[in-house]
């Protein structure tokens, strides 16, 4: 190891920091990988916190299922059903009303973001429907929809999209308004119509910006799932839970819980998979 | 200071590096009548007639009855006509009429004889942020042009490919945007726009965000293109030496509103076509004395 001429102290040693450089503004390549133990150790504490209080009872099962408890009521639950259906079937009943949603969002919502973000047409008639869409929580118009198109899935199917129609449009609308002007002139000068600016600048532009949008409007749509399940539902992870909290059968609310916050992680785990894919660009222009 | 052999020298005293047009519109100087005398531009000519600019909201006009044409030069090449000045001069609102991007409030813009109306790929535009599209490679940004015009996919690779030999980027085909330098980057603009095959190549300072080294070997590639391609170039740019460099035109403007002050024909950019090579060009006794006498222009009238 050189010292250098100017320096009186002696050179640190490897692994060492001399006091004088601040380590934590090097990179550190090990990092990530640190965060994701940290994370682990997290987990692993509650988990162990959670099966300590349930083991020496400090709270009644009724309340605080143990969590063999809750991994036992999985398996059953999973081979035999709960509700008269198996946890498979749940599941996919609750996943396909969320994806029928979704790609219903995406259908409206992308266009109905494209004309807010770029006509002042699309803008005056959508911008304030949306406003006025958003902020209502999905508890508050379902039973109008109920009425409307009866207790039928395609109910279930509106209210989840109708929660996801916001985020979709608005993310649009804002990737599409954050195009680049000299992108767009540079497309026009080249040649491109107004149909071909659209197709070929402004929809790759604001791509990232309508995946972030569906990331949103995953979230919200299991949110209101549950909401979307409690009429007449026969079916559902959402129903499910509200059918174990009637009986008060805590293990399989849990269950639920958990199942569903899985599902939403691995879903976000795809997307961000497919963000990668799609949008390598993002953030580097 | 040496004529080109088989070229006739037109331009006067060649002992001169520039030489001064006597004062007024140039139009109306190269023409002699007003802007009703269209047809008389079988070559590919971009006349701004008197043109202002006047952006909604701005007390005053940010270009007013400014004058330029860009058509073949004597030496059948295309003009590269060099806007200069301080910043505020509307070097960039000429350079927008001129694409079609911004309307003049007076004053008419045409391009062989038609109305400009909107931007075309006659005159295609490269800008200083080089506004490529980070979703495409390399390839398929210059290649885009043919893309919108229905050619196949096999050909316009083909296509893009000699064009990106053509500005000395052959292997960054597969290349993804955010893996070049700027300095490529700019390359890759230039290779894009003329895949559209312009008659005019629209310059919004291409080389102003790059450092000096890459810059002055981008100077030397647009000196090729405009030379091989013929096309005409109005290129709009803060840098004098550049200015001289490049133009066959200079055209000087100052500020408030932006006017022309002066216009100056220059020869470098010829010297350079007829071979002689850009440092000895550059460190030509001639070279600093029309360095000086520009950068006089441009300052001239600002207060000290």
């Amino acid at each position: 190891m050189s010292v250098s001429a100017y320096s009186e102290r002696p050179a640190a040693k490897a692994g060492e920091t001399d006091g004088f450089s601040v380590p934590w503004s090097r990179p550190r390549p090990r990092r990530a990988v640190s965060a994701r133990l940290v994370s682990l150790i997290t987990i692993l504490i509650l988990l162990a916190a959670w099966t300590i209080a349930a083991q020496l009872k400090l709270v009644s099962p009724v309340f605080l299922p143990s969590p063999a408890a809750v991994w036992t009521k999985f398996v059953v639950v999973a081979r035999d059903g709960f509700v008269d259906a198996t946890l498979l079937q749940h599941l996919t009943a609750s996943l396909w009303r969320v994806f029928a949603a979704l790609i219903a969002a995406i259908l409206v919502g992308v266009p109905v973001g494209l004309a807010i973000g770029i006509s002042r047409i699309g803008r005056g008639v959508f911008d304030p429907l949306l406003e006025f869409l958003r902020p209502i929580p999905p508890l508050a118009y379902l039973p109008l929809i109920v009425i409307w198109f009866g207790i039928g899935e395609p109910s279930k199917i509106l209210v989840i999209t109708i929660a996801m129609l916001a985020p979709v449009a608005l993310s649009t609308a804002a990737g599409v308004r954050g195009v680049s002007r000299e992108r767009v002139d540079a497309a026009r000068s080249l040649g491109a119509t107004r149909a071909q600016v659209v197709r070929h600048v402004i929809l790759p532009s604001a791509l990232p910006s309508i995946l972030t949008g569906l990331r949103i409007a995953l979230g919200a749509g299991w949110s209101t799932l549950v909401a979307a399940e409690l009429v007449a539902a026969t079916r559902g992870l959402g129903f499910m839970i509200q059918s174990a909290a009637q009986f008060l059968v805590t293990d399989v609310v849990v269950m639920g819980i958990l199942v569903i916050a899985i599902i939403a992680f691995a879903l976000e785990f795809v997307i961000r998979r497919i963000e990668r894919v799609l949008v390598p660009w993002a953030g580097r222009d | 200071m040496t004529a080109f052999p088989g070229l006739p020298d037109k331009r006067g005293p060649s002992s001169l590096a520039l030489r001064l047009p006597a004062p007024g519109p140039l139009y109306e100087e190269r023409f002699g009548a007003g802007p009703n005398t269209q047809p008389r531009f079988p070559m590919p000519h971009l006349v701004l007639d008197k043109v202002s600019v006047h952006y909604d909201g701005q007390p005053q006009p940010a270009v007013e009855r400014v004058s330029l044409d860009i058509g073949k030069s004597d030496s059948g090449r295309g003009d590269f006509v060099v806007l200069v000045g301080r910043s505020g001069c509307g070097k960039t609102s000429l350079l927008n009429v001129a694409a079609g991007l911004v309307a003049p409030a007076r004053g008419q813009a045409t391009v062989s004889g038609r109305p400009i109306t909107a931007p075309g790929p006659d005159r295609a535009v490269v800008f200083q942020n080089d506004a490529l599209f980070p979703w495409l490679t390399a390839r398929e940004n210059v290649a885009f042009a043919l893309r919108l015009r229905g050619v196949p996919a096999d050909k316009r690779a083909r296509r893009a490919d000699e064009l990106l030999k053509l500005v000395k980027l052959a292997d960054a085909g597969d290349k993804r945007i955010w893996e070049l330098s700027g300095g490529m980057r700019q390359r890759v603009g230039l290779a894009r726009a003329l895949a559209a095959e312009p008659e005019f190549l629209l310059l919004d300072e291409p080389l102003g965000a790059l450092d000096a080294l890459t810059r002055e070997r981008m100077q030397t590639t647009l000196l090729d293109l405009w030379a091989a391609s013929r096309v005409g170039v109005l290129m709009v740019t803060h840098g004098i030496e550049e200015a001289l460099v490049l133009a066959t035109r200079i055209v000087v403007l100052a500020p408030g509103p932006g006017h022309v002050v002066r216009t100056f024909e220059t020869h470098f950019g010829r010297r350079y076509a007829a071979g002689e090579p850009i440092r000895a060009i550059k460190a030509d006794p001639a070279f600093a004395a029309a360095r000086a006498e520009l950068t006089d222009a441009i300052f001239e009238g600002e207060a000290a």
